[in-house]
């Protein structure tokens, strides 16, 4: 990784075991992964998982308490001076006054590059045109988001990070701002982006870093992470089960992948998914939760999330699905 | 166009769409101004009371612009995330104190331009002697007040700086000598006012540009301890975001 201009494919952020604490509280806790060039990468995970301490790590807002993070190659805090030229950041809210307006608020930020993009472009790029002279008070909350992506782009940034860019965006806006990830992953542009929303990440991820609590559960691309939980079973049983009786009832390996959660190592087809019910009948348990692990991201999640509940606090589902 | 060009356009636009801010910087002094020299109420030392309202006006003005038009406008930018959001761009500390430092000298020449220039229709004279000396107050005044706007501003919720801002604004208009000259006020009152930066302001305004009259030392130290002091403690407990 240099400090120079990156090409598609080159590491553009390198987080390697950071520490971000609060007094007590380990907000970010030795987290690892890497962000690419011309990617997006998506930082997903449940509210309070550390996602915003670690992105404004990032951004320069934040100190490290351990480990270290490279943007372009350069300290986020100490290097902020220069960072702020390259660095495209979006704010999880706020960060504009409400009297202002978005021509006015991009045309100041315009000013503080060199070589900005065109405003008038920019407003229209984003779907905002019809509002470049509305105060930004009376904006819906989706044109404020639009409006404060616009604000990150106007430098020509080699990095974006963007907290939470599509929180509040109605669904055409949504759009906007997919294909405009999408032109700036072809213009060779690191994104990183957080979200709390499965759907989103699916979507527009080149490359998943999941965290909960602090630590990052997961890292790869879409495919790496989805792929292995393919054909597998799993299901959620509170009381005492023997693995062992049950993998020789099913023809099957069993492990127990969590506090009450289990995983069977092969296809979820109906015919055994009817056998370890009869199975758990049989023994006097009940099953919460039979799901068949298919490719979507939300079942890699969830399941990532509950192998990391080593403390069997249960916030893993909501509910029985 | 400079990034600090660029903020300065910015914060002008803001500052002259938001009426709010006018009619402390502009429309408080002027009917302080006019009232109190048209009307005889208050207990002034000069024979005519522009003569000492006029000079304790310009005090006025500068604590309306330098504390509270900046102390609240700095207060909910900060709030709303403005400034934290100006910390990722490039225009940089350095250059957000010169663009805010810019706004308020330019508001207060307009402040005092005006001031001065409806004074004299009242029929103010003040020796031209004076004005080195005053000019040389107001530019004291200004380090105090904006020390002690953007200590509260970035320390305090927003709207506990406008409440605040504007508490302590007429705490100091009443006992600045703003209004009513200090001597007029009980002894242990004027005894504490002469301590904070209002009274100080207005006795040098006031003794440099009342003819005959003469600046208590006192004054200038006040001034000057607030000076710096208001300015270091912003700079040393100012929180961004």
């Amino acid at each position: 990784m240099t400090s120079g201009t990156p090409s598609s494919g080159d590491v553009v952020i390198e987080v390697t075991d950071l520490m971000i604490r609060y007094g007590d509280i380990v907000a970010v806790d030795t987290a690892s992964f890497v962000a690419h060039a011309g990617e997006v990468t998506v930082l997903l995970g449940p509210n309070g998982a550390g996602k915003t301490s670690l992105v404004e790590h990032l951004e320069g807002y934040r100190p490290a308490s351990g480990g270290q993070a490279r943007v372009l190659g350069l300290d986020p805090v100490r290097d902020h001076g220069t960072l702020v030229q390259r660095v495209g950041i979006m704010l999880q809210d706020g960060g504009i006054q409400p009297a202002i307006r978005p021509q006015e608020v991009l045309r100041q930020y315009a000013g503080f590059f060199p070589n900005p993009l065109d405003v008038d472009d920019l407003l229209g790029g984003l779907g905002l045109a019809h509002c470049a002279t509305t105060t930004v008070r009376r904006l819906s909350g989706g044109e404020r988001q639009r409006l404060s992506l616009a604000l990150a782009l106007i430098g020509r940034p080699e990095v974006l990070l963007l907290d939470e860019p599509t929180a509040g965006v109605d669904l055409e806006g949504r759009e906007q701002v997919r294909s405009t990830l999408e032109s700036l992953r072809c213009d060779g542009v690191g994104v990183l982006l957080t979200t709390h929303d499965l759907d989103e990440a699916e979507r527009v991820a080149d490359r998943v870093v999941v965290i909960d609590r602090g630590r990052i559960a997961a890292e790869g691309s879409l495919a790496e992470i989805t792929s292995h939980s393919d054909n597998s079973l799993q299901f959620r049983c509170h009381g005492s089960l023997d693995v062992t009786a049950l993998a020789a009832a099913l023809g099957a390996v069993v492990r127990a992948s969590g506090q009450h959660s289990y995983t069977i190592d092969a296809p979820a087809d109906p015919d055994r998914i009817a056998r370890l019910t009869s199975w758990l009948a049989e023994e006097g348990l009940t099953a919460t939760e039979i799901r068949a692990s298919g490719t979507r991201l939300e079942d890699v999640y969830r399941t990532l999330i509950v192998t990391h509940d080593h403390d069997g606090t249960d916030r893993s589902t909501g509910g029985a699905s | 166009m400079s990034p600090y060009a660029s903020q300065v356009r910015t914060e002008l636009a803001l500052a002259t769409r938001q009426s709010e801010q006018l009619l402390v910087s502009l429309g408080i002094p002027l009917l302080v101004l006019v009232f109190f020299s048209l009307v005889d109420v208050v207990p002034v030392p000069t024979a005519d009371a522009v003569d000492y309202v006029a000079p304790a006006t310009l005090a006025l003005a500068v604590m309306s612009t330098a504390m509270v038009s900046l102390g609240i406008g700095t207060g909910f930018e900060r709030q709303y995330g403005v400034l934290k959001r100006l910390g990722a761009s490039p225009l940089g500390t350095t250059r957000w104190v010169a663009a805010k430092t810019t706004l308020v000298v330019l508001t207060e020449v307009v402040q005092v331009a005006v001031l001065v220039a409806v004074a004299f229709g009242l029929g103010w004279r003040p020796p031209v002697t004076g004005w080195p000396e005053a000019i040389g107050g107001l530019a004291l005044g200004t380090l105090a007040f904006a020390g002690l706007g953007l200590l509260l501003a970035g320390t305090l919720p927003g709207l506990a700086t406008l409440a605040i801002t504007n508490g302590l604004y007429l705490v100091l208009l009443l006992t600045g000598g703003m209004i009513v000259p200090i001597d007029d006020l009980p002894s242990w009152l004027a005894n504490i006012a002469r301590l904070l930066p209002a009274a100080a302001l207005v006795e040098v305004t006031t003794g440099s540009l009342v003819a005959g009259g003469e600046v208590g030392g006192w004054a200038w130290i006040t001034l000057a301890v607030w000076a710096t002091a208001g300015p270091l403690a912003a700079a040393r407990w100012f929180r961004w975001s």
